[in-house]
């Protein structure tokens, strides 16, 4: 009963899409993330300096340590792995943007992207093809040279944190001991990249973008950066690994039910990034019914390309930083970290049993960032945009006090934790339980949200 | 008013003159507004109408009476039946013709169907401005399902053409009272689900409430009309305190903004009073549908239009507030001067004084909650 039945259905939509197409599709949907995956697995722990110079003893008869090429075949081996980081950028945002187009129509009752392959699955491959064929304009008044590369501070500030993110247990190209603390300075050069646009660009409108993006950015910046000390505290340690292997396969493992402050930093955490990726309901820098395009509003082709490449592989970002810091990261569930270095061997390179376990521990990763992404797509389409200075006061005046709040508890709780250790597990079951009726109380939300539109019965046909 | 310069060379007060329009996504067609800002902050927004002037009212001294039935449809063609009927009414009291009550009937039945259809448009684009894309697309299904309504009836989905003078064009299809009744239904569920949807939405109503306040007084000194006078809690409805048409027999409510959620008078009570205008509307529907007389659907109406000099007053209850039409007969057959007062032209009189002090993005959700419709600014 939801669509009244005087609707017409759209009369051009194509009756059947053909056999190759299906396979077409199918093979891009499973090859294309697959194989990009796929070579993150193989060339991430092979680039690890360690594994580079047992290959450079057993394979080449060179010693690591005086051969003249040693650092150029490091060089090369990590050339290669960034192209391949880069690309997994690109690919994440295009289909992110497929996806997030038929999750609109869905929630729209319309009908989203259906015309490139199974599902219009191709879209974004032929969106892309299309940007790069555009014409790159500069406007005549513009400052030609920031104009042009703002695009590039932008992609650099998102393609740089993909260094320190994990895929997986050993899936990282530097675990750097200071991990989280690399991603949130390096993401402020995004903020630099749209200022410089919305400033080169000559127009209103973008310098309107561009000064609301950075007042958001850096007011976000602050409780998002306290937030992020919680599991920090409780891990003891700033590497992205090192948070993750602090924790454990089981949900009641995880750091944000492992205490009472990180459960409520989470949804801090989350606020704030949601704010710096500039996602709904903070997409004042480039609000549409105000500011026409905001910082976009004179890019064209490639440069536009790059931006929304940046705007949406950081919904990649945000999801891995909220999965690994508070979601038990890649962490399988029975299987210890021990568990890792058993299984990899003697060899130069490690076990074939090992990097099936290391490919295990991506799709757990890879799952929740997953499921974070979706929220966050959700949430787009759901929710209107908030006005500047509610932003500027939901910042100020609420997560930062919250967000200092979490830490002193969590301060207090760690101390508290060695008295009795017996209380992380106790509130761990407890907030674990207390998540799941929640999650049940939702659920039943939901059905009764459609009951009282359409009464007894339940329709979903539309899914 | 100031000079319309694109390109200003900043003096020391700091201030950025910036061109809100004519083209652009939240002014609901091409109207500009030359806004003075501080930051995010607006010294004043001042509406620089006339980029839609057509002059339908000097097209009327030359078509004639019953030829100018068609141009009424594009002074407001998002709710054209009411554009229609103020000029039917008035053609009509200039040559003394008493309408048929099934053509009464059929008039507020067409008439209270566009008014939903122009409601939807209004409140979701307002969502939209407020930056949820999603409930626009959802009006826009459903006045989908009411145009489908009205091309059976009309022929037409946008510019109908419906009324003639003295009358009707067309009689009610067969069973079409039933897919209407099932479309209400339906339609009321909806509105249950609008509130869920967007109404209470903590953020949309964060934006709305107590944000460009219209007091009652300056509403009435400004001369607002329609959803926008009500939303500032004064009651007044033509179709209630200066009934016309078949009006007097149907029992409604006239929906009167009283601070839903913040003060009298602010964007979401003006938006708000549309929503339940909605659900009223609908309400006329199933009493008329339940009420409607035989009939003829047209008086007898002399073929030569020439009615005795004079002049009238129409007033019609539009989606966007009182239509009047003011035609002056010289005895002949083309009019002598006629005059349309339009909701939306009146509106635009108080931006300039809400505005002082607004955020920029106040000023779409002022907009907005004033439901401009550009033609009918302009004519």
């Amino acid at each position: 009963m939801n669509t009244p039945a005087s609707v017409s259905p759209t009369p051009y939509a194509p009756k059947y899409t053909p056999k190759w197409l299906v396979g077409l599709t199918l093979a891009a949907a499973i090859g294309i993330p697959g194989a990009i995956l796929g070579a993150i697995l193989l060339l991430t722990p092979i680039v690890q300096p360690a594994t580079l110079d047992a290959i450079t003893r057993e394979w080449l008869g060179q010693d690591p340590a005086t051969w003249y090429w040693r650092p150029w075949l490091g060089a090369g081996m990590l050339a290669l792995v960034a192209f391949v980081l880069v690309n997994f950028g690109a690919i994440f945002s295009g289909m992110c943007v497929w996806y997030e187009r038929r999750v609109a129509g869905r929630m729209q009752s319309r009908i989203g992207p259906n015309r490139q392959g199974l599902g219009g699955f191709l879209v974004w491959i032929a969106d892309a093809v299309k940007m790069l064929l555009k014409e790159d304009l500069v406007p005549a008044d513009a400052d030609a040279l920031v104009f042009r590369s703002a695009p590039y501070f932008v992609l650099l500030g998102f393609a740089l944190t993909l260094v320190v993110t994990p895929f997986g247990q050993s899936l990282i190209v530097a675990d750097l001991n200071v991990g989280i603390m690399y991603i949130t300075s390096i993401t402020a050069l995004v903020v630099v990249g749209v200022l410089l646009s919305g400033w080169a660009s000559n127009s209103k409108w973008a310098l309107f973008g561009g000064m609301r993006s950075a007042a958001q950015v850096i007011s976000y910046e602050i409780p998002a950066g306290i937030a992020i000390f919680v599991p920090v505290l409780m891990a003891g340690t700033l590497s992205m690994q090192g948070i993750a292997a602090a924790q454990g396969g089981l949900p009641w493992e995880w750091f944000i039910f492992r205490n009472p402050a990180a459960f409520i930093a989470f949804f801090i955490l989350f606020t704030a990034q949601l704010a710096e990726s500039n996602r709904t309901p903070f997409d004042l820098p480039e609000a549409e019914s105000e500011l026409v395009a905001g910082y976009l509003s004179e890019f064209s082709g490639f440069r536009f390309a790059l931006l929304m490449l940046a705007e949406y592989g950081n919904i990649w970002v945000l999801s891995v930083i909220g999965s690994i810091l508070f979601l038990g990261g890649w962490q399988i569930p029975f299987v210890g970290n021990e568990v890792y270095a058993n299984l990899r061997g003697t060899g130069v390179l490690p076990s074939a049993a090992w990097f099936g376990l290391q490919a295990v521990s991506m799709a757990v990763l890879v799952v929740k960032a997953a499921f974070l992404s979706n929220v966050i797509v959700w949430l787009r389409w759901t929710l209107p945009r908030i006005r500047v200075d509610q932003m500027m006061a939901l910042s100020w005046k609420y997560l930062v006090p919250a967000a200092f709040g979490c830490f002193v508890v969590t301060l207090l709780w760690e101390i508290a934790a060695v008295e009795a250790p017996a209380i992380s597990t106790i509130t761990g079951y407890v907030l674990t339980a207390g998540a799941l009726l929640l999650l049940v109380l939702f659920v039943r939300q939901i059905f009764r949200n459609i009951a009282a539109v359409q009464g007894d019965k339940l329709d979903l046909s539309n899914w | 008013m100031e000079k319309l310069i694109l390109r200003k060379v900043p003096n020391a007060s700091e201030e950025m003159l910036l061109n809100f329009g004519p083209q652009h996504p939240s002014t609901h067609g091409v109207i500009n507004f030359l806004v003075d800002t501080d930051g995010e902050v607006m010294k004043k927004a001042i509406p620089d109408v006339g980029y839609l002037h057509r002059s339908i009212e000097k097209i009327a001294e030359q078509v004639g009476y019953a030829g100018f039935m068609p141009y009424t449809d594009r002074v407001d063609y998002v709710a054209a039946m009411f554009a229609n009927e103020g000029w039917a009414i008035a053609v009509e009291k200039l040559l003394k013709i008493e309408v048929p009550p099934r053509a009464q009937y059929l008039r507020a039945i067409a008439g209270e169907l566009c008014r939903i259809a122009s409601h939807l448009v209004s409140t979701g684009t307002m969502a939209t401005d407020i930056g949820a894309t999603t409930p626009l697309v959802h009006a826009l299904r459903e006045r989908e399902a009411l145009n489908d309504l009205i091309e059976a009836l009309c022929g037409a989905r946008l510019t109908y053409n419906y009324h003639r003078i003295g009358g009707v064009a067309f009689d009610l299809p067969e069973g079409w009272s039933d897919r209407v009744l099932r479309y209400l239904d339906h339609f009321e569920t909806l509105l249950v689900e609008w509130d869920r949807l967007i109404s209470y939405n903590h953020i949309y109503v964060k934006r709305l409430a107590n944000v460009a306040v219209i007091p009652r007084e300056m509403a009435v000194d400004y001369g607002l009309v329609g959803p926008n006078l009500r939303g500032s809690g004064m009651d007044w409805d033509v179709r209630r305190d200066v009934p016309y048409g078949a009006y007097p027999d149907f029992k409604f409510d006239v929906p009167v903004g009283r601070g839903f959620k913040g003060v009298s008078g602010d964007a979401f009570d003006r938006y708000y009073v549309r929503v339940l205008e909605m659900r009223e509307s609908a309400k006329i529907v199933r009493q008329a549908l339940e009420k409607i007389p035989d009939g003829e659907i047209t008086a007898k109406v002399p073929r030569k239009i020439k009615p005795e000099p004079g002049e009238v007053l129409s007033r019609v209850e539009s989606a966007r507030g009182e239509m009047a039409y003011y035609v002056v007969s010289d005895g002949t057959e083309k009019p002598w001067r006629v005059r349309i007062r339009t909701g939306s032209y009146l509106a635009m009189g108080i931006i300039e004084d809400v505005s002082r002090g607004l955020m920029v993005a106040d000023l779409v959700a002022l907009i907005a909650s004033l439901d401009v419709v550009a033609p009918e600014i302009d004519r």
